[in-house]
């Protein structure tokens, strides 16, 4: 073993999990003593925790190497680094995005600030998993918090219905997930990932092959490849939008680090059989995604069709299976979190108290009503849908790449098919906003003007991102490397 | 000397972006803002014109800076004598658009010129890039003004038009950025000049052929994938007309040009019969469509596509010479032709939809049968309709003639079939445009709305006298036009007749 011994240098690159621990701790106890006379405290205290925390990890865990430390558990490198920083911010935006919704609606309490943080606290330990029993503990500790978020409005009783249906599914794979691990360790005999990534060769025994069925079971539920999202469409549309907000965005990162660290990496001797799996899934997923979406009339369930067909797009990274792949997925997954975010975000500023702006039919002629949000709209859905000088545009160009370098003719065909399909459920949105006259009953929507301005950052984010690729893209391929 | 093909596509944007930012409420400013950068752009190209130097093939005022080095892609601009012209036309048509709109557009008018001018900076960018990268990037950037023009300050089906027109466009769109993102992975950079020079096996330029015919088949636009075109332009504002019939048609030929041809060779030989095939029952059935159109701007789109198809002819046509009469010498004279067919239809189609907008603003009517008679109470707006319908049937001493004559001339040497079927565009195209000429202009006044019809007004005039001096001028002059083009297009047969297949 390499570090047994509990030094600073062993413990700092870990400083973001023990930093954000402690903060639990604290804002839990302060949220218990400044009880319901200041509700803004927590968070308030929340926004300043994720600060700190984003720059403790920039002052302490900051790594240039991999390391491997905790007895071969946790891995700090690069890649971790700055998804660790890219979590702090995603939820910290996500939280200011939030906040007035859920005020309205009378949810603004503690807990919800702790179950967001335990969360993040999970993604983390997925990050940074070098065995399979950190990778399951990430998973359960994410997807424990996200369960209790989403029935968080416990008035209402969509959500009750939709967080049992996602608790159930999710058991089920967490379960696949347990059982697929168990197989894969009992031929064998190691949990560690980078051991298992010297023991497997190709072709692997029968063995590993089902214990592999198994793990692309679970991960496929987790990402929502069809035939596994049966989950999604009804999550999204039935929890509180401020959740719908922060399941759509900030675990997708965990997502990836858990496709990447368990298949890429720990069963990358395998790499054949999950890619032929792989792209099954990602043509079901694109098509079926797409085509689905069309129908739609609930804003919240077009964009969680949206997102099972950006799903596809990243499933297809993998599926390349090569690193240039993996980079093409990891810079996909940044994108969609900043244009999920952004959408998301909209949906929360254009609802108001009692009224939730989640039918396609609310956004007629938002352009009248609020310009600012119809523009952020319109630039987020002309980035989804592909269409330069927006960032969305290299995402999908970075994969389709990566899938002619692996010469996978046909998948670039139907990716570049379903492109097309899914651009025009993006227009309607656009066409409701901008070419639709707005209804007479619907008042301007308020919000507080440093929401708005996030808000605006986050488009102007796009645009700049779309004009300027270079160095993100720099970005991933070195952490991919 | 400063980078002037920035200059010419981002001085607009800006601009544009300046209009949008000022908001309706200093909209008296921002369409002064909008007709000084539409000129101030157009006076770019003068310096632009006075440096190109029309001996050479070369790409010329080239700027190369490193955009994604990752990709090895770079924001590189370049203009030669296929690009120069266009890029020129671009920037003389958006003058007319912006004035044409002066009065008529009141709802949401600042945004009205902030979307043409950010659309005339993308055009110009489409033209001027030499990476086939920005080349996309621009190509694409510009469906999102024309989507919001056409869907924001359309006719009663907009919506469906402009979905329709974004989404054809996407589709062929999107499969050549795969056949681009291919030719990447095996060349290594995205310059387009690379790209010519990759060796192909003739299965690998089969699929990029077919790739890139998707996307400039669609915007040229040739049958069978035309009917997006009709749509568009009935519901499309004036202005939006003017711009799609003008300039983002020619798209289409210019990257059969600069594409197609020097990029798969082998497979442009093959496949040449199939393109010469689309364009003839373009050119034929297209012209019998257009002649039982009831709706005025519905008529001039099929003529759009008719006249269109004159230009992929004239560009495939250069095989079937070769063939014949195995030298090169006068073998570009079909792409000559195409070139010339391209502005000249440019002109000439945009006008006649000013033409209609003239009416249109009046009389709230773009059916044929609602006029009659015009000439009676708008007799200087007759005088140029018929001038502009002369010249679209392709009248010796008009733009139109130059074109069409020298590609018929060209198919003759190919074969006397061709020539023979794109001759009767001659009866066809005199049939419908005269038709229509007669039944609107000629005749008795035919209803109280006609007879209440005022004739032009100045600014009308200027717009319309513009454009009816540059149709005169290219028909009687065409050489210095054909001169700038010259050696452009010997270095392009060279290629499009170079096989690249490795042996």
């Amino acid at each position: 073993m390499p570090d047994t011994m509990m030094t600073w240098q062993g413990v700092a690159p870990a400083i973001p999990e023990i930093y954000l621990v402690a903060a639990i701790c604290v804002i839990l106890l302060v949220d218990v003593f400044a009880g319901q006379t200041r509700r803004s405290l927590t968070p308030t205290l929340t926004l300043v925790a994720l600060a700190g925390g984003a720059a403790a990890t920039v002052h302490y865990a900051a790594v240039t190497q991999r390391l491997v430390l905790f007895n071969g558990m946790y891995v700090a490198d690069e890649l971790a680094y700055v998804l660790k920083l890219a979590g702090f911010l995603v939820v910290a935006v996500g939280l200011l995005y939030s906040r007035d919704y859920l005020e309205e609606r009378g949810i603004l309490r503690g807990e919800y600030y702790v179950l967001t943080l335990t969360a993040l606290l999970g993604i983390f330990v997925l990050v940074s998993a070098n065995s399979m029993l950190t990778v399951y503990i990430g998973v359960e500790l994410l997807a424990l918090s996200v369960y209790a978020l989403s029935a968080f409005d416990r008035e209402s009783g969509v959500a009750a219905e939709s967080a049992m249906k996602y608790f159930v599914l999710g058991a089920i794979a967490s379960g696949a997930l347990l059982y697929g691990m168990s197989m894969i360790y009992g031929m064998t005999g190691t949990l560690d990932l980078q051991a298992l990534a010297t023991l497997l060769h190709d072709p692997p025994n029968l063995g590993v092959i089902v214990g592999l069925v198994f793990i692309v079971v679970a991960i496929a539920f987790k990402l929502g490849a069809v035939p596994f999202h049966m989950w999604l469409p009804d999550v999204y549309q039935g929890t509180p939008t401020s959740v719908t907000l922060f399941i759509g965005t900030a675990p997708k990162i965990a997502y990836f680090a858990l496709t990447l660290r368990l298949l890429a990496q720990g069963l990358g001797g395998t790499s054949v059989e999950w890619s032929q799996m792989l792209g099954a899934l990602a043509v079901l997923t694109l098509v079926v995604g797409n085509l689905v979406a069309i129908v739609q009339t609930n804003l919240k369930r077009m964009l969680a069709y949206s997102t099972i067909s950006n799903v596809g797009f990243i499933v297809l990274g993998f599926t390349a299976g090569t690193p240039g792949g993996y980079t093409a997925a990891l810079y996909y997954t940044l994108i969609y979190i900043l244009v999920a975010l952004g959408s998301f975000g909209v949906i929360l500023i254009a609802s108001r108290k009692g009224f939730e702006a989640d039918h396609l039919d609310h956004y007629k002629g938002l352009y009248k009503r609020d310009p600012l949000l119809a523009l952020v709209m319109m630039m987020l859905m002309f980035s989804t849908a592909g269409v330069p000088p927006f960032v969305g545009f290299w995402a999908k160009l970075r994969i389709f790449q990566a899938l002619w370098e692996t010469n996978h003719f046909w998948l670039v065909v139907v990716a570049a098919a379903m492109s097309v399909v899914g651009a025009f459920y993006y227009l309607r949105v656009i066409k409701l906003m901008y070419f639709d006259a707005p209804p007479a009953e619907y008042p301007p929507p308020q919000h507080s003007a440093g929401v708005r301005m996030a808000l605006g950052i986050n488009a102007a984010a796009v645009l700049l991102l779309g004009i300027l690729p270079g160095p993100l893209l720099d970005l991933c391929a070195r952490l991919i490397r | 000397m400063p980078d002037l093909l920035s200059l010419l596509i981002w001085l607009p944007i800006l601009a544009g972006v300046l209009v949008l930012l000022l908001g309706e409420r200093n909209v008296a400013l921002g369409r002064w803002i909008a007709l000084a950068a539409s000129v101030a752009t157009l006076l770019l190209c003068l310096p632009v014109l006075s440096h190109f130097d029309s001996s050479s093939a070369a790409l010329q005022l080239p700027v190369k800076l490193a955009w994604i080095p990752r990709f090895n892609a770079c924001y590189a601009l370049g203009v030669d004598g296929i690009s120069l012209p266009l890029v020129v036309l671009t920037a003389f048509i958006t003058i007319p658009v912006v004035i044409a709109a002066w009065t008529v557009i009141e709802a949401r008018a600042a945004q009205y010129y902030a979307a043409f001018l950010i659309m005339e900076g993308l055009m110009i960018g489409v033209f001027c890039a030499t990476d086939a990268l920005l080349f996309y990037f621009f190509w694409e950037a510009m469906l999102i003004p024309m989507f919001l023009i056409i869907g924001i300050w359309g006719g009663p089906r907009r919506v469906y038009a402009t979905i329709k027109f974004f989404l054809y466009t996407f589709l062929g769109s999107v499969f050549m950025l795969t056949a681009l993102i291919y030719m990447y992975v095996k060349a290594g950079d995205y310059s387009i000049a690379s790209f010519q020079a990759l060796p192909l096996t003739l299965t690998e330029q089969r699929w990029i052929f077919f790739a890139f015919f998707a996307a400039f088949a669609v915007k040229v636009p040739m049958w069978p994938v035309h009917t997006w075109l009709p749509d568009a332009h009935v519901e499309a504002p004036t202005g939006g007309s003017v711009v799609l019939a003008a300039i983002m048609l020619k798209m289409g030929g210019y990257g059969f040009l600069r594409f197609n041809l020097p990029i798969t060779p082998d497979a442009s030989r093959e496949l040449d019969l199939f393109v010469i095939a689309l364009s003839l029952i373009a050119v034929v059935y297209i012209g019998f469509v257009a002649l039982v159109q009831q709706d005025m701007k519905k008529l001039i789109a099929y003529s759009s596509i008719a006249h269109m198809g004159f230009v992929t002819l004239g560009a495939f046509v250069v095989y079937e010479i070769v063939r014949n009469t195995g030298a090169l010498q006068g073998a570009g004279m079909g792409m000559d032709g195409a070139m010339v067919q391209m502005i000249s239809h440019g002109l000439v189609s945009g006008a006649l939809f000013l033409c209609v907008g003239v009416l249109y603003d009046r009389v709230h009517s773009r059916q044929i049968a609602d006029y009659g008679g015009v000439i009676n109470t708008m007799p200087i707006f007759a005088a140029f309709m018929v001038l502009f319908a002369l010249a679209n049937t392709g009248l010796p001493g008009t733009s139109g003639f130059v074109g069409e004559f020298l590609v018929i001339l060209a198919s003759f040497k190919a074969s006397f079939w061709y020539s023979l079927l794109a001759a009767t565009t001659l009866i066809l195209g005199a049939g419908y445009t005269l038709w229509l000429v007669k039944r609107v202009v000629f005749g008795p006044v035919a209803n109280a709305k006609v007879a209440a019809l005022t004739d032009l007004n100045g600014r009308e005039f200027a717009v319309l006298a513009a454009l009816a001096i540059a149709v005169l001028l290219i028909g009687a002059w065409p050489a210095p036009l054909l001169k700038i083009m010259q050696p452009t297009i010997h270095h392009l047969v060279d290629q499009a007749v170079a096989s690249k297949i490795p042996l």
